[in-house]
């Protein structure tokens, strides 16, 4: 089985993101770039079918700019067999993003596609379920447990209601919630190895995808502050001021 | 002018408050008319409850035992020939809006606005990125249909008091068989829940076990409150993964949110930036969730909350 993995490089979570003063954007210069958690937690879930035995083949791809290469190689350091790198400079959006990968799949005709949730620059929640539904095929999002047998799989999804399983027909695209797996930390070797791994690289205008990029972003403003509020020193002050605020 | 479809969350024969909630959102932007489409085995008194939220001109039912689940594949066709004729399809940004409504817009060959917070215009919006570190302004083309998933703690449930009539719609879209519902395990909880409960107590890493955070529920139970998490403590195995709030859980908006033994992180802020009152309880007093808490109170949890759930009587 062939497994094909979205990869994508986001502001790492740990960085406090700054709106630009003018509104234009978020700084994005100089801040620490890694692989969206989520698309770790799938790449991790695609290895392990692999040691399992279940799949053969991990590829790996990613829809960014030319210097995306670094960040590939990181999914290949990690156990990836195979890397494809789509290269544009634009930023697109998540039916571009679906109609670029549903490309990938027509290409490389993968048994399942593992996606991230969301990608926690933009939140979008879309790339996923748009390819499925693109690819005419079975979804699972927000897999916190995958169980394949044969040309089925079984997938407890994260719901608000709690945990729901569903059974799905292969192929299918799953995404990945965070409890689904921890992935593995990279070691050394694996990384001199990933130099030598295939990395292909393809120019997002060779695909023929018709861009679905209607959505246009007029600003950016920092979140409402919350103003800093009291400190209490007892349980007792605390209750009194709740019941002055109607709260209790 | 406007025509909205409002897709409507249901679980066990009962109305999510989610769906008057997109009903208020599409008031705040003027809609000439708000119908709501209710998919489902037995639809009518799911419905009922639709047709009684004020501002709401019909509601159109699909009754179809592939209803009784709601799986994505199968709704998403009925919702794409439903939608015929209305300039929205709106759906709440809860896991049940965010699995179906990429799916209705990639079927459309439109994009999909997520995560409304505020309207500016029938298609002008304001959303958050990053985990709510900044927030923008989306342009959606007034030329296609636009699909939006309602952020839900950022609009109040439309009121009761409407009447609006009922009709049931043949849909002939072919439905896949590819995705077969199993089962669902609900926390079984009589408290109330999460998302739309008016106060909250969250326990975090600080609580140390799934035995202790009964001190938690105690407290919770003496308020009236829902209980959520944050993620340390779901991962933890203290609580069950529907109690999480945060960025990728649950993100709510109580009148009175208490976080105990949480330290802030920004991920888990993102869920409760909308809250009335945030009350921290914490024994670090640098923790971050001392910045944005409305009221701090440093001291060692398993002294404070008992003292804290007795004073309340
Ligand atoms: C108006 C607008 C302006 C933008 N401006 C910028 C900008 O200035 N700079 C910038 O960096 N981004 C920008 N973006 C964001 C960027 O184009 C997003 O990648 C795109 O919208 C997809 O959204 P998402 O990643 O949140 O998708 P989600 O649906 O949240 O992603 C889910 C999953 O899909 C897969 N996936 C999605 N995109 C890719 C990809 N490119 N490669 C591989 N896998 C992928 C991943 O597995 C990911 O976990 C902008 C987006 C919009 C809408
Ligand atoms: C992609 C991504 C998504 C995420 N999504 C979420 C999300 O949706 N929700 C979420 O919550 N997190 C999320 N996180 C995780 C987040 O970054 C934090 O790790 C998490 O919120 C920490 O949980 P915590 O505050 O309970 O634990 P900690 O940070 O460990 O804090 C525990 C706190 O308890 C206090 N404490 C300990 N003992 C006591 C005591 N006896 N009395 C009083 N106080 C005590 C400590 O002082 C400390 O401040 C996400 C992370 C990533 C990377």
């Amino acid at each position: 089985m062939k497994i094909l993995v979205g990869y994508k490089r986001v502001v790492d979570y740990n960085v406090r993101i700054q709106v630009k003063p003018d509104g234009s954007g978020v700084v994005t210069e100089g801040v620490k770039l890694s692989a969206n958690p989520f698309d770790e937690i799938a790449l991790e879930e695609a290895l392990r079918l692999r040691e399992k035995g279940i799949a053969t083949d991990v590829v790996v791809a990613t829809i960014g700019p030319a210097d995306c290469q670094a960040h590939l190689r990181n999914g290949l350091a990690m156990g990836a067999n195979r890397a494809i790198h789509v290269v544009t400079s634009e930023a697109i959006q998540p039916l571009t993003a679906a109609r670029t990968l549903l490309k990938l799949i027509e290409k490389e005709q993968p048994d399942l596609v593992i996606l991230g949730k969301q990608a926690i620059d933009d939140d979008c929640n879309q790339t996923g379920q748009m390819l499925a539904a693109l690819w005419n095929r079975p979804q699972a999002t927000f897999a916190s447990k995958v169980e394949i047998s044969g040309s089925t799989a079984k997938v407890t999804r994260e719901v608000d209601a709690g945990l729901e399983t569903i059974e799905i027909d292969l192929p299918a695209v799953i995404t990945t919630d965070l409890r689904l797996n921890e992935p593995r930390f990279t070691k050394l070797p694996d990384i001199m190895k990933a130099k030598s791994k295939p990395l292909e690289s393809i120019p997002l205008e060779s695909l023929g995808v018709e861009s679905g990029d209607s959505l246009k972003t007029t600003a950016y403003a920092a979140p409402p502050k919350r103003s800093k509020g009291v400190m209490v020193k007892d349980v007792a002050e605390l209750v009194a001021l709740l019941k002055t605020k109607g709260l209790v | 002018m406007s025509k909205v479809l409002i897709v409507a969350e249901h679980l066990n024969g009962k109305l999510n408050s989610s769906t008057a909630r997109c009903v208020t959102c599409a008031k705040a932007f003027h809609a000439e008319s708000i119908d709501i489409l209710v998919l489902a085995d037995a639809p009518d008194a799911i419905a009922a409850e639709a047709a009684a939220i004020a501002g709401v001109g019909k509601v159109l039912t699909v009754a179809n035992t592939a209803n009784a689940h709601a799986l994505a594949a199968v709704y998403a066709p009925q919702v794409v020939a439903a939608a015929a004729g209305y300039s929205h399809v709106l759906a709440p940004s809860t896991t049940f809006g965010k699995d179906l409504a990429p799916r209705v817009a990639a079927l459309l060959g439109v994009a999909q606005v997520s995560d409304i917070a505020e309207v500016l215009g029938a298609h002008s919006f304001k959303r958050p990125i990053y985990a709510g570190n900044a927030i923008i302004t989306v342009e959606a083309p007034a030329t296609a249909t636009l699909i939006g998933t309602v952020r839900t703690a950022s609009f109040a449930a439309a009121e009761a008091g409407g009447s609006a009539a009922v009709e049931a719609l043949s849909i002939s879209a072919e439905l896949p068989t590819h995705t077969r519902f199993v089962e669902l395990q609900q926390g079984k909880s009589d408290r109330p829940d999460l998302q739309s409960a008016g106060r909250v107590v969250s326990g975090g890493r600080g609580v140390g076990s799934a035995e202790n955070f009964s001190v938690i529920y105690k407290l919770a139970d003496k308020l009236g409150a829902a209980v959520g998490a944050s993620r340390a403590a779901v991962d933890a195995g203290y609580v069950p993964s529907d109690m999480q709030v945060g960025q990728t859980g649950k993100i709510i908006s109580p009148e009175l949110y208490l976080a105990i033994g949480i330290s802030g992180a920004i991920q888990h802020l993102t869920g409760i930036k909308d809250a009335g009152t945030i009350v921290a309880i914490n024994k670090d007093g640098e923790a971050p969730i001392f910045e944005i808490a409305d009221i701090g109170l440093v001291g060692d949890l398993f002294t404070l909350v008992p003292q804290l759930e007795a004073a309340l009587g």
